[in-house]
């Protein structure tokens, strides 16, 4: 089995940017979507699938270059892979690792898929609440309605 | 406690108390008793959706207690048609009442409304939601049937898709240790979330879209109609409208004390000729409905129900 930190060059090391280590085997294009990085995006993106992991067995690595993730960004990837480890590049180096936090509820990251629920009238000024039921594979249920959905759903119901 | 949203907010402990309220306020529910134990209340009825038996049986209840009410009235001449926020709305009666009962046709209302305002939210159905006063209603009259509640087979057939009455009834029967049959065309089969969530409970559940032949050893069959109103294609309507019909003659092997229940309105689902025979309880349970509610205001008013109702109340 190949070491992570030879794994690690499957890509160059980028100079200014985020890192987004240990996400789930199969899940990097998810992430993608779920931060919004598509064909319109203009940075150069960096993707390795299925290496070899001690910790998972197989993961996923992103690199985005010249952007740094929010903190909202953050709490979508953790819906996604709330066991990755982000780290912010300044100049060829870790400047910061960030956490990501998928709590007992997600507030504002995404709406309910269910399309009769109160929460899909976009006048009321009420905040999306979701409960984490389960974390992997991920699965909330709506505060409001009480539906459980999966990710699968809830990709296209990013906030 | 705060509002009743769904029977997760009750303990099963809490149901049979609220059963054994509802049990000894009969006389004052029959109107053969006067026992204002609230008055000075006010009831907020906020139906954004048509209602008969629901709407009427709180006001008969709130006022059979000696409290009084006021009514959101007709959607189309409220507030609402100019575009008025259900926050707002809650808002505006929340500071006017001191409990609301509420139906919206949008899942969630109620838990939104509930958490927007002070007062007790009376969960009267929300879309194809939950409708837990309906259920208490429900299981009051399956114990006054049965005397019980516990490990009785009940077959919940018709719209299991969008019929909030039997998504409710469901959960609460299976905190009963209940066997439930489900019996509806496969395009109305219970929502496949409900049935897992169920499941997980530990729910005994047989699915089938054969009726008859799950009711011989029933004690329960629970008929649902159709509603036209929640499909958005009529052709998809037509494909199971009129998919089960109760007639007299399919009772001839139920059992003697099976009952039948309907939350009403009926329309081709139950035959006129059931209406007769000892297993139609429809027309009770409709009026179950004023005494299960009246329960449910004193229980979430904080007012207590005395043990001995005769003696405290007074003739009319």
């Amino acid at each position: 089995m190949m070491s992570n930190e030879h794994s690690m060059r499957r890509v160059t090391a980028i100079r200014n940017g985020t890192v987004i280590d240990h996400i789930p085997q199969g899940h990097a294009l998810t992430v993608l979507e779920m931060l919004g990085i598509n064909d319109k995006t203009s940075v150069p993106v960096s993707l390795v699938m299925n290496v070899p992991s001690k910790k998972m067995g197989s993961k996923d690595i992103i690199k985005v270059e010249d952007r740094e993730l929010t903190q909202g960004e953050l709490d979508r990837l953790a819906l996604v892979a709330p066991d990755a480890h982000v780290a912010i590049i300044r100049a060829y180096t870790v400047a910061e690792k960030m956490t990501i936090n998928l709590g007992e509820e997600v507030v504002n990251v995404v709406r309910c898929t269910m399309s009769n629920c109160i929460t899909s009238n976009p006048r009321e000024p009420l905040p999306h609440r979701l409960k984490v039921i389960s974390r992997f594979p991920l699965q909330l249920r709506c505060h409001y309605c009480g539906r459980t959905q999966n990710l699968v759903e809830l990709v296209k119901n990013v906030i | 406690m705060g509002g009743l949203i769904t029977m997760d907010d009750l303990t099963n402990e809490e149901i049979i108390a609220i059963l054994d309220d509802a049990e000894r306020l009969l006389p004052v529910a029959k109107g053969e008793l006067y026992l204002p134990l609230l008055r000075g209340r006010i009831l907020g009825n906020l139906f954004f959706e048509p209602s008969t038996r629901t709407r009427m049986s709180f006001e008969t209840a709130m006022k059979r207690l000696g409290g009084d009410v006021v009514n959101l009235g007709d959607v189309k001449t409220s507030s609402v048609v100019k575009g008025e926020t259900l926050f707002d709305t809650i808002q505006m009666v929340d500071g006017y009442t001191d409990i609301i009962a509420m139906r919206h046709p949008r899942q969630g209302a109620a838990q939104y409304a509930q958490d927007s305002a002070r007062v007790p939210i009376l969960n009267g159905g929300d879309g194809a939601g939950h409708h837990p006063t309906q259920t208490m209603l429900d299981l009051f009259t399956i114990r006054q049937a049965h005397g019980k509640l516990d490990g009785l087979k009940v077959v919940l057939a018709g719209d299991l898709r969008y019929g909030r009455t039997v998504h409710s009834l469901s959960h609460a029967l299976t905190r009963f240790d209940c066997e439930l049959v489900f019996a509806s065309p496969e395009l109305l089969r219970m929502p496949r979330d409900i049935v897992a969530d169920l499941s997980a409970h530990g729910a005994k559940i047989t699915e089938t879209e054969d009726l008859y032949s799950m009711m011989n050893d029933a004690d329960v069959i629970y008929m649902t109609r159709i509603q036209k109103e929640r499909f958005s294609d009529e052709d998809e309507y037509a494909k199971v409208a009129g998919a089960y019909k109760l007639h007299s003659s399919d009772l001839n092997d139920v059992k003697a004390d099976m009952i039948i229940m309907h939350p009403l309105p009926r329309v081709d689902e139950i035959h006129p000729s059931v209406d007769a025979t000892r297993h139609a309880r429809y027309f009770e349970q409709a009026f179950n409905g004023v005494v299960a509610r009246m329960a449910l205001l004193c229980k979430l008013l904080g007012v207590s129900v005395p043990k001995n109702v005769e003696k405290e109340g007074s003739a009319l």
